[in-house]
């Protein structure tokens, strides 16, 4: 019989500026002793419900209760139950690590005797002990999210909730929290872990499933995976195009979803009977095979949300075929960029085919940015040279540039003006006039929907909607090439899959496309991938290939994480200070 | 159950105060922008302000036009040239003049016109001497006009001494300036001036300085340990009270030792009325940085609602009882202008304790209803 | 080309017209500042509190007294009873000055003796108390005059009948609201500019304009243009409030005015976009911002004359515009101005705008190292 810790009772949260609901008529009760996920996209709800079960918010209907404690009534004794680590960490930058562990010994009370154990403890746990007198500031990511976890778990709480503490760290330090976390429930210590990273969730004892402030799930994520048993299956041994392939599989009527994965191709299907598929496949490519695979939990997620995106790029048909003029696009040469006596990116050396997706792949903080900026020309190499279509975007004209496109990251976009008027400034900084301009204006809306949202401020608008929009925005003037900073993060699934396939479609079309990011399942829809690691690039090669090169007997079908740990390790190894 | 945590949270109390100061401490001097507003600041401000500002017209310049030569003639121009209040060029033709007064080059004519000398034999009371003034500066219009009667009537003075004019003015006044005999500006400006900067650095540093928690996230984490509200505040103003004291002892340090205003009063009283008037100061800034979350709107509404009035409003460089009326009303809810008597007073009289007292009463008074104000508006919340 | 700019330019007044705060600060602060600066920053001398202090009881001293009653100068006034009560009502701050006159008073005017009257003045309040002792001793000088006259005696005690230009009445806020003008104007252009390009740093849209085809003049043009026009609409309104509201007489020429003030506007847009450009946050731009402005104001001749600061001060001055406009609004407003002297006052201005436009623009890219 589960006990159960933490009641949320028909809970709903409106903010006064706000137009939607942040969380409506929540009820779900969070188990004791159990690592209970927190999953969904950003905005679905998540760090409300966690500050609202810290007390730190109060809700606008309903009631928590933790124990026998209420968060309202009972305000000051739930701090007293609860250890909180929010998004960012909650560590003081200019305090070293022992002087923010202090700070919050002495808020929490936890002195003398107790406190000496306490401290001895948790720094080896967390493996800080040879750092403590480090500013905070100068720590990792990694680092960071120990830290900040210690300072949560200084007095030892009864319920730990903690705020996306993986965001953008190295899948290494990731792991290495995973485990530490899972030690925790051993002393009795229950906990919240909100992510939007789905395999994380699937991890978990238990999933509250978020999306748009609605509660969809919550139970074992095993069990939602059974939802979808059976009807998800793996295209391998293609040997047209692959993305050909996709574009044509997500039309077929019985297919729900379908992504890339590395040379594969990974659909669910709507019903079990996999009849018509087999038929498309053996006109579209006889050499092609039908294989079951088992179901994940983004899977799982998407049959709730109804199916992804069928493969259709309105985006893509509308733009003109580019022809390929040179064998490589984009080249960097050694590119260094130091920053007084830290090396943000070291000895960058890459080159990309026309035509192809390349993807920049590593936690934050490795140096993908800086290599990014400096491959766009927004930044001045130390050493070294990048180049587009074999000019140096830094000191290119004017002209060069209009053929670039650039969606920076968290979508830059002028909140303060409308929808409209982002897609005129942009248009018309592209050198679109009059009526060319109009029509490429009109298209964008048409292509992506914007026409109920063309009045509204930028900034009210939803997070995918805003990811359109910055994506509009950087193919309205017809770019040859595309850079494309985190151009996901943050956003649901089914978003992120209707994103790449309008990537997909402009790649058929001759655009070369250099992105980056931090997710490691979305990688696998590159052509190729650099992993960049402490400023350097330590592999480069095809996905496929780097699985194949982490395959051991423990695990012979490793994921693209596995096998950024295991390289990473062998670098750490081999580069031992 | 509940005892047990009250208990907890009273003993706790000193060592999380505590604990938040050192933090405190430690974010002072280890982020620029705190040295940057409490030290570099005010001595900008202060240099500025005691070396830029000054109502103090010494050689005024101003343009005499001679057209009679005569030994009468000639004494007064020269009483003229040699005063120290006015820096003379002396011509002939007042054409010659035009222009560098439109420009603003002088700032007053004198003309001296050609019967002149006549004036001993004259009747009437009216001088033989035009003295025409810049209007577009009226302050320095009636110091010009100021001046020359007194050195005319000075001259006259001499003349009936040497000459034995008849009739002796008989009565006499006898101005006897208390408290700043040189009538240096500067005496009373920079004291007054510490008010402005003082202004500025409790609110625009403390506005600042929450805001920037919030920004960064920390705020929450602390929220969440049960520290309370009040608890959290008194430990940031308690340490930014030490700072902007230390400011303040560095500033009266420059004004007493570089500008050489003298500190008649006692200095634990100075510190005593620069402690009261860091309550409302401060309140001011914690009150703005609850109402706006971000650290620029933040620093716009400190400069805006509170450095500018205090410059205007505090009496120090404009009179108050000048002003008209509504907006005398509107200088009583002006903390720096308390502030700004009690340092004139200190500095140029010595410790007045009638007049320290109002003053002192209304800053504190003010002080109480900004922190209702600000109670009102904070919960130990986040939204 | 043009089409870029004008995109921008069409960015840029959104984003101030569509921020609700922006839309505040920019109109109601203003005039705000305007009505209550124009009235409450005079060095003027009214309603001063004084107190008379009359040891006689002849009827000559109470003559006396009797002028200083209903004059606007000084109000109110406090009857004090002995000469202990001097101290406290001065180092009290009870009046400005007391006007001490002894028993002899009116006993020696009558046996046609010279007296003295004692004149006790607070030294905290320097500036007022010069110009109250003038004004006293003109008083004075008044009633020497009549008693002169009655006792039998011919003075030559001449007066000066003082004449002022440009300003006869010498009303303060004929100075002030010209000169507020300029401030005021300076203020708006400073805040439009400072947080502009700090601020898309911050947001990363500033990253968007220099991956584009923008260039960077092209970039300067289209901040500068909004803020430029933006500033001079607001210095009209105050232009205007001043014509008509304070009837203060504009006796130059409006053109040469609007050419003069679009160089300063231009030169503080320049400063504003120079110190964004500089800055790596908008934290520290905000800084600069203020530390930059409240030097340039206090040391424009606006709160003090620039004759009265030390020589260094002095030259300091000649890298700010505000010092040239507030001759110029002053000399337009109140002196009917030749050209040649606004426009010798107006190329100044001019350097400093070419000279921190194109800082601005260089620092735009050289921020990024």
């Amino acid at each position: 019989m589960k006990e159960f810790l933490v009641n949320i009772n028909n809970v709903s949260k409106q903010f006064e500026k706000e137009a939607r609901a942040a969380l409506q008529g929540i009820t779900a009760s969070i188990p004791k002793g159990e690592i209970v996920g927190l999953a969904g996209p950003d905005g679905s709800g998540k760090t409300t419900l966690i500050r609202l079960i810290a007390g730190l918010l109060l809700p606008t209907q309903g009631t928590i209760t933790i124990g026998d404690y209420d968060t309202i009534k009972n305000a000051s004794f739930v701090h007293h139950l609860i250890g909180y680590m929010p998004q960012k960490f909650g560590l003081y930058e200019d305090l070293t690590v022992l002087q923010n562990l202090n700070l919050y010994a002495d808020l929490r009370g936890v002195t003398g005797e107790e406190k000496s154990q306490v401290f001895n403890k948790l720094l080896f746990f967390t493996g800080l002990q040879p750092f403590i007198d480090r500013l905070a500031k100068a720590l990792s990511g990694g680092m960071k999210q120990k830290l900040g976890l210690a300072c949560a778990l200084l007095k030892k709480p009864a319920l730990l909730l903690l705020d996306e503490p993986s965001v953008g760290v190295d899948p290494l330090s990731r792991r290495e929290l995973w485990k530490m976390v899972h030690e925790l429930l051993e002393e009795g210590i229950s906990v919240v872990w909100s992510t939007a990273y789905l395999d994380e969730a699937e991890k978990c004892d238990t999933v509250l499933l978020l999306n748009d402030g609605k509660l969809l799930y919550n139970g074992s994520p095993s069990t939602l995976c059974k939802n979808v048993q059976g009807r998800v299956f793996k295209i391998t041994d293609i040997s047209r195009n692959r993305r050909n392939l996709l574009t044509q599989v997500l039309n077929q009527d019985n297919v729900m979803d379908g992504i890339i994965q590395g040379h594969d191709v990974r659909v669910v299907l709507k019903e079990s009977s996999t009849l018509s598929i087999e038929k498309f496949l053996s006109e579209f490519d006889p050499k092609a095979k039908l294989v079951a695979d088992s179901p994940r939990f983004e899977d799982a997620f998407i049959d709730i949300l109804g199916g992804g995106p069928g493969g259709f790029s309105a985006l893509a048909e509308s733009l003109p075929k580019i022809e390929a003029k040179q064998d490589v696009i984009i080249e960097a040469k050694g590119l260094t960029k130091r920053f007084g006596s830290f090396t943000a990116a070291d000895d960058i050396t890459l080159s990309i085919r026309p035509g192809e997706i390349f993807g920049l792949l590593g936690p934050n903080g490795a140096g993908k940015t800086t290599t990014f900026k400096m491959m766009c020309g927004l930044l001045k190499p130390t050493h070294g040279s990048a180049s587009v279509n074999g000019v140096d975007l830094q000191k290119a004209p004017g002209e060069a540039r209009g053929h670039i496109g650039y969606m920076a990251q968290k979508f830059s976009l002028y909140d303060t003006l409308s929808l409209l008027q982002n897609l005129e400034f942009f248009a018309g900084i592209y050198n679109l006039t009059g009526k060319q301009k109009k029509k490429a204006i009109d298209q964008m809306i048409d292509i992506f929907n914007f026409k109920s949202y063309v009045n509204d401020t930028a900034h009210i608008l939803p997070l995918g909607f805003k990811q359109r929009l910055a994506l509009s925005c950087a193919v309205m003037h017809h770019p040859a090439v595309l850079f494309l900073d985190e151009p996901t993060s943050g956003v649901d699934p089914i978003t992120r899959r209707e994103f790449w396939n309008h990537i997909n479609g402009l790649v058929r079309r001759g655009v070369t496309i250099m992105v980056t990011t931090h997710f490691m399942d979305e990688a696998e829809n590159c052509d190729r991938i650099a992993l960049v690691y402490r400023s350097k690039i330590i592999r480069t090669g095809t996905p496929d290939s780097l699985k194949e090169a982490a395959k051991t007997l423990d695990n012979p079908t490793p994921t693209l994480e596995d096998a950024f740990i295991q390289i990473i390790q062998q670098y750490d190894m081999t580069n031992a200070k | 159950m509940q005892n047990k945590f009250l208990k907890l949270r009273i003993n706790g109390r000193f060592r999380r105060l505590k604990a938040l100061m050192v933090k405190e401490f430690y974010q002072i001097i280890r982020d620029p922008s705190s040295i940057l507003i409490s030290v570099v600041l005010p001595l900008v401000l202060l240099f500025i302000y005691g070396f830029g500002i000054s109502l103090d017209a010494n050689h005024v310049k101003i343009g005499l036009v001679l057209e009679d030569t005569s030994p009468d003639a000639q004494s007064f121009a020269k009483s003229l040239t040699d005063s120290r209040y006015f820096d003379v060029t002396v011509v002939k033709d007042r054409r010659e003049l035009d222009k560098d007064f439109l420009r603003g080059a002088i700032r007053g004519i004198v003309v001296i016109p050609s019967y002149f000398s006549a004036f001993r034999q004259r009747q009437d009371n009216v001088a033989p001497i035009q003295v025409i003034g810049d209007g577009s500066e009226p302050n320095t219009a009636n110091f010009v006009q100021n001046y020359l009667q007194l050195t005319w009537q000075n001259w006259l003075q001499q003349e009936r001494i040497s000459s034995k004019l008849s009739g002796i003015p008989l009565i006499n006044a006898q101005p006897r300036f208390w408290y700043n005999e040189e009538l240096k500006s500067h005496n009373f400006l920079v004291p007054g001036s510490l008010a402005i900067i003082m202004t500025l650095i409790g609110t625009l540093l403390t506005a600042l300085v929450i805001s920037r928690e919030w920004e960064r996230g920390t705020m929450e984490a602390v929220m969440s340990t049960p520290v309370t509200i009040v608890e959290l505040l008194f430990a940031k103003l308690l340490s930014y009270y030490i700072l902007a004291m230390a400011s303040m002892l560095m500033c009266v340090t420059f004004t007493v030792l570089l500008y050489q205003v003298p500190l008649r009063g006692s200095w634990w009283v100075l510190t005593l009325v620069s402690s009261i008037f860091l309550f409302p100061a401060l309140g001011t800034g914690l009150l703005i940085s609850t109402t706006s979350k971000s650290q620029i709107i933040a620093a716009q509404i400190s400069i805006v609602s509170a450095f500018l009035p205090a410059f205007i409003l505090s009496g120090f460089l404009f009179e108050i009882s000048s002003m008209p009326l509504p907006i005398q009303i509107l200088t009583y809810i002006i903390p720096a202008r308390y502030f700004v008597s009690c340092l004139q007073t200190l500095f140029l009289v010595g410790t007045v304790w009638g007049l320290l007292w109002s003053n002192m009463l209304a800053m504190i008074a003010l002080g109480i209803v900004v922190f209702m104000v600000t109670a009102h508006y904070t919960v130990k919340r986040l939204d | 080309m043009f089409n870029r700019i004008l995109a921008l330019i069409v960015k840029e007044t959104l984003m101030v017209l569509r921020n609700k705060d922006a839309r505040l600060v920019l109109i109601v602060p203003p005039l705000m500042q305007l009505f209550i600066f124009a009235f409450a920053a005079t060095l003027d001398v009214q309603n001063i509190p004084i107190g008379i202090l009359n040891r006689d009881n002849g009827e000559k001293s109470i003559e006396l007294v009797q002028r200083f009653n209903g004059i606007p100068t000084f109000n109110p006034i406090y009857y004090l009873k002995s000469v202990e009560e001097i101290t406290s009502f001065i180092d009290q701050q009870k009046g400005v000055m007391v006007l001490s006159i002894d028993e002899q008073f009116s006993r020696n005017l009558d046996a046609k003796k010279p007296v003295d009257v004692q004149l006790i003045l607070d030294g905290r309040k320097s500036n007022t108390v010069q110009i109250v002792v003038g004004y006293v001793s003109r008083m004075l000088d008044d009633f020497n005059q009549d008693i002169a006259t009655e006792v039998g005696i011919t003075l030559q005690n001449t007066k000066i009948y003082p004449r002022n230009w440009f300003n006869p009445n010498l009303i303060f806020y004929w100075y002030n609201v010209p000169c507020l003008a300029g401030v005021l104007t300076m203020t708006i252009g400073f805040t439009l500019t400072a947080l502009s390009v700090a601020r898309e740093r911050e947001m990363g849209t500033f990253d968007q304009l220099l991956v584009s085809p923008l260039q960077p003049f092209e970039i300067l043009l289209g901040k500068s243009i909004p803020a430029i026009i933006i500033s001079l609409v607001e210095a009209t309104i105050i232009i205007l409030a001043g014509i008509f509201i304070f009837r203060i007489p504009f006796t130059g020429y409006l053109i040469l005015f609007y050419l003069s003030l679009f160089v300063f506007v231009c030169s503080v847009v320049g400063l504003g976009l120079l110190i964004s450009s500089i800055s790596e946050t908008q934290q520290q731009a905000i800084l600069g911002a203020f530390g930059i402005m409240s030097p340039a104001i206090i040391l424009s001749g606006f709160a003090t004359p620039i004759e009265n600061m030390p020589k260094g001060l002095q030259y300091l001055t000649y890298i700010n515009p505000l010092r040239y406009i507030l001759v110029i609004a002053k000399g337009l407003f109140l002196k009917a101005m030749p050209a040649d002297i606004v426009l010798s006052n107006t190329w100044p201005m001019a350097v400093i705008a070419l000279f921190t436009l194109t800082g601005a623009a260089w620092f735009f890219r050289k921020r990024l190292e």
